[in-house]
């Protein structure tokens, strides 16, 4: 199916197909490098991300053995699997990679922080702990926190129901004896099922009233507390400064915690990007999907987006495909055989399906259906049959690369925006010739 | 302890004893290793036969099936929906075997009426194209773990008691009688004596255990069948492979989903039984030549429970076993207060109870008659959660002021804390796998990711669970989900799997969490 003649065909150097913190990072390099970008996605996928920055926590994943230092463990993975894309990475682009995305984060209101070239452990609303990279500055205070062991009041809200304060207190309390919990009634909504979202509750903490309600019904709680841990939903916009009035109010260190989905950080990260690369000048398609592809004489994609029939298309030179796995729809998994939902890329995987998962679902081990995807040359291309890519100007990714654990390693951050970096570069190498 | 009567096993047939005898006046115990339905009555078809299936290999057992689902119906109304059912061949399938069918089901005294397939196409339009013959019949769609439920709250409200987690570890026979029976909590260890008076063996699978501890050896056989529940419900009607019992036959609806089965596999071991990738896709496989979407559409998840059957010499296969009942009163075994029911179906369980019953009241020497045939079976809060939709239709209708704890199937806080309740009744162990044999958590699309974590924290909020327990609980939970969930993972539930995967796993580090792994500093 050709474009009808007359339609309107968006030109572009390169299109990145997907919007989670891959392709988002893939447009902010591109167009940093002066590449024309257009980006095509269905968005919603960062709703899911907590807001911390993982690099590499776990390895080897069999044995849960976490990492202080992940540039070590980065080491250790690629001597061990060759093939996870890590050991394919400059730690230099990695490095750099992320340095560029937290800058343009901390340009758009979101600053980062972390400990020198080490991991942190930061709490979680399950009252576990994981270790991580790159911190939200409003969740700093809890890794300190959660280091010192100091007196802490963890507050819940009722009808938040994915966040209680309560749990992590239990979970927590054997090794943390100054662990206070208090859940708060602060719904404004009145809404019928008595469940808030965290996106809403985060609009309204923006509301000055709010805020000083929050602070007034706190305050005869702290007692001894000196450090308040608090659902992530300071805010949409400014929940840096939100953190530091309330800081300033209770006298106490204040932190942020994830929470499950609906995440307000991630919405944050989502928002950010979304401002900032159209400001950018990278043309946006959301929330759309690819529905028709095709190669021209001169190897260009066109790209075609829409509902059933294609009514808007994009013309790239070269596309980056950052589609994400089984949720996000890169892959789909059929009864007998994995697939790549585009391009019908070959996909690595295990031979049958009763190989794809193990029998625990918490095995230490993984399951190996996670580590199928796409296999990629040294310039991060797909390859197909025999070793060669599929297409000379078709890029990969992100979490849709094979031989990687991403849940499991606790390398999804880092993954992301390493890969995007050097698929931009390899990108940026083959325009050039 | 004292008891007249002892039952042992809390599935249907156990429960179903209990609340006879109770209604007769006698006073049970009934002790349940596990948990209500925690066998086979919980991992069924749900299907209350019209006995057309065994028309052709068991025509006492169609018979049975007949009779007794005319008389549930009207017994316990609330626990079945009266879908009606088809009985399909397609191209390919033994046509003499579905010309023979009327007359097959007359002789039983089975309702049985022709249909054009055209016509069958019309009232149920997922049917396939190929379809060459077809009937409509009675069955209907039965909640086993509403039965179960309500069974034992009127035998409790009556008198009779019910101990959860309590096996039997001994009998201690005095010349012909059991005179005590040594119990264990499975959660405590601690050991109990019971006199009782009568003992029955009710322990459905276990059964052979259970008599063993007596001295008596009773030959099994065990078959396991798998199932799969469908996303949405896909016909009104339970829907049957007109030809002789085979895998993948039967399709019921269950509420809001449909449950595809089964199969027919000999097992030796009753530990670990997991619905296995291969026989699901046998299934999946032969559903489908009746129902050509069951290919493409998404599925749930799937489970496996095991058929007790009594070993008869006959050398035919697994499904040619009677399903009729047997009761084995022991009197030649040398034991005159002992009997077992080693094999039977759900829907021929208030027969089996009736039979049993007459036997205990007849050695007890109480004149009363059975009152099940006659006495509807009453619908109580303990039962209310296991009916799907339940959920969302109270929520619509009444005070919304009740935070929703599960989102999948509308269970707000009140209604946790009533299946609480249910569960501390029962002396049952408290858990989120003791919630979900009461209700419907866990077992809606998500298969626990929300409705885990959040019911988790309300039983620690609650002070019912402590930190590290609940934790672990939570693991178990997600754990018991997992085994049915594996053998389903494609097109929708595999994203679902790698959601909660990625929440559990990516945000919060369970797999990791505890003892395990060392933290790698270099110093």
């Amino acid at each position: 199916m050709k474009p009808q003649k007359g339609a309107k065909i968006t030109e572009c150097q390169l299109a990145i197909i997907g919007c989670g913190l891959s392709g988002m990072a893939a447009a902010l390099f591109a167009a940093e490098q002066g590449i024309s970008t257009v980006q095509i996605g269905v968005s919603g996928g960062m709703i899911f991300a907590s807001g911390l920055m993982d690099l590499m926590g776990v390895h080897p994943v069999e044995t849960g053995n976490k990492w202080r230092d992940p540039w070590a463990a980065i080491d250790a993975l690629g001597r061990d699997i060759p093939d996870h894309p890590y050991a394919r990475l400059k730690k230099t682009v990695l490095r750099e990679s992320m340095e560029k995305v937290v800058a343009f984060l901390g340009d758009e209101g979101l600053p980062y922080l972390k400990d020198h070239e080490n991991n942190s452990e930061m709490i979680t609303s399950l009252g576990t702990s994981k270790y991580t990279y790159y911190v939200p500055q409003t969740m700093w205070e809890g890794v300190k926190a959660l280091r010192e062991r100091v007196p802490c009041l963890i507050l819940g809200f009722d009808g938040l129901n994915d966040f209680s304060a309560s749990q992590i207190a239990g979970t927590l309390g054997d090794q943390w004896p100054g662990l206070r919990w208090h859940n708060l009634q602060f719904s404004n909504n009145g809404n019928g099922a008595g469940l808030v979202s965290g996106d809403i509750m985060a609009r309204d903490m923006e509301v000055s009233g709010n805020l000083d309600r929050l602070v007034s019904e706190v305050r005869p709680h702290l007692k001894d507390a000196e450090g308040v841990g608090i659902p992530a939903i300071l805010g949409m916009e400014r929940s840096h400064e939100i953190v530091g009035e309330l800081s300033r109010e209770w006298g106490t260190r204040v932190f942020e915690i994830p929470t499950m989905p609906v995440s307000v950080p991630g919405l944050r990260i989502n928002e950010a990007f979304a401002r900032g690369l159209s400001a950018k000048g990278v043309k946006l398609f959301f929330p759309n999907r690819i529905i028709k592809w095709e190669q021209d004489e001169n190897g260009e994609f066109l790209l075609g987006t829409g509902r059933n029939r294609p009514d808007k298309w994009i013309r790239a030179k070269g596309v980056i495909l950052a589609t994400g796995r089984f949720w996000a729809r890169g892959l789909r998994a059929d009864r007998d055989k994995i697939r790549e939902t585009l391009f019908d890329l070959p996909v690595s995987q295990p031979g049958k399906r009763k190989e794809w998962h193990r029998r625990e679902f918490l095995d230490l081990k993984g399951h190996p259906a996670n580590r199928a995807g796409l296999e990629v040359d040294d310039l991060f291309r797909p390859v197909a049959k025999g070793g060669k890519p599929a297409f000379d100007n078709l890029f990969a990714c992100g979490s849709i690369l094979a031989h990687q654990d991403w849940m499991r390693m606790k390398c999804g951050s880092g993954l992301a925006m390493g890969t995007a970096l050097a698929a931009v570069d390899a990108f940026s190498s083959f325009a050039l010739k | 302890m004292r008891t007249q009567a002892l039952i042992i096993g809390g599935g249907v047939v156990g429960t179903g004893i209990a609340r006879d005898l109770a209604l007769r006046g006698v006073e049970s115990l009934v002790v349940e290793k596990d948990d209500i339905n925690a066998g086979a009555s919980g991992t069924n078809h749900g299907l209350l036969h019209s006995g057309g299936r065994y028309v052709a290999t068991d025509p006492g057992a169609a018979r049975e099936c007949h009779e007794e689902n005319e008389i549930l119906k009207k017994m316990a109304p609330h626990c079945i929906e009266d879908t009606g059912g088809l009985f399909v061949a397609v191209e390919g399938d033994d046509e003499t075997y579905a010309a023979d069918f009327p007359q097959r089901c007359s002789k039983c005294g089975i309702p049985c009426q022709w249909l054009d397939p055209q016509e069958a196409r019309e009232m149920e339009p997922a049917l396939s194209t190929k379809v060459i013959a077809s009937y409509l019949v009675n069955d209907a769609s039965v909640d086993p773990f509403k039965i179960s439920l309500e069974n034992i709250a009127q035998a409790q409200d009556l008198g009779a008691d019910l101990l959860c987690h309590t096996a039997v570890t001994g009998f201690e026979r005095e010349n012909n009688r059991i005179k005590t029976v040594r119990l264990i909590n499975t959660n405590t260890g601690k050991e109990t004596l019971v006199e009782a008076e009568q003992v029955i063996n009710a322990a459905g699978a276990w059964v052979k255990e259970v008599a063993a501890l007596a001295g008596i050896d009773i030959e099994m056989l065990y078959s396991k069948g798998t199932l799969l529940v469908t996303g949405h419900r896909v016909t009104e009607r339970v829907v049957n492979r007109l030809r002789s019992p085979g895998d993948g036959d039967i399709l019921v609806p269950g509420g809001t989903v449909s449950l595809l089965g089964t199969t027919s596999i000999r097992i030796d071991s009753l530990d670990r039984i997991r619905p296995k990738i291969e026989e699901v896709d046998l299934v999946v496989d032969e559903g489908s030549k009746m129902i050509p979407a069951l290919k493409g559409l998404r599925y749930i998840r799937s489970y496996a429970g095991v058929r007790p059957l009594l070993k008869m010499d006959s050398g035919l296969d697994d499904r040619s076993v009677s399903r009729g009942f047997i009761l084995l009163d022991h009197t030649e075994d040398g034991l005159e207060n002992f009997a077992t029911v080693p094999s039977g179906k759900l829907t021929t369980y208030r027969y089996m109870a009736e039979k049993t019953a007459d036997l205990v009241c007849e050695r007890l020497g109480v004149d009363a008659p059975c009152l099940t045939r006659t006495e509807p079976l009453p619908s109580t809060p303990s039962g209310m959660w296991t009916e799907p939709a339940l959920g969302p239709k109270r929520w619509m209708r009444e005070n919304h002021d009740d935070p929703l704890l599960c989102e999948c199937e509308l269970l707000p806080k009140s209604s946790i804390e009533s299946i609480v309740n249910t569960i501390h009744e029962h002396k049952g162990d408290l858990s989120l796998k003791a919630m979900g044999l009461r209700s419907r958590v866990g077992k809606g699309a998500c298969q626990g990711t929300f409705c885990g974590k959040r019911i988790s924290a309300f039983l620690q909020e609650t002070g019912q669970m402590k930190g590290a327990e609940s934790l672990d609980d939570l693991r178990a939970f997600l754990q018991e989900r997992w085994r049915g969930e594996r053998p389903v993972l494609w097109h929708s539930q595999i994203m679902q799997a790698e959601l909660k995967e990625a929440l559990y796993c990516g945000s919060f580090d369970l797999e990791t969490h505890g003892d395990k792994g060392l933290l790698i500093c270099d110093c």
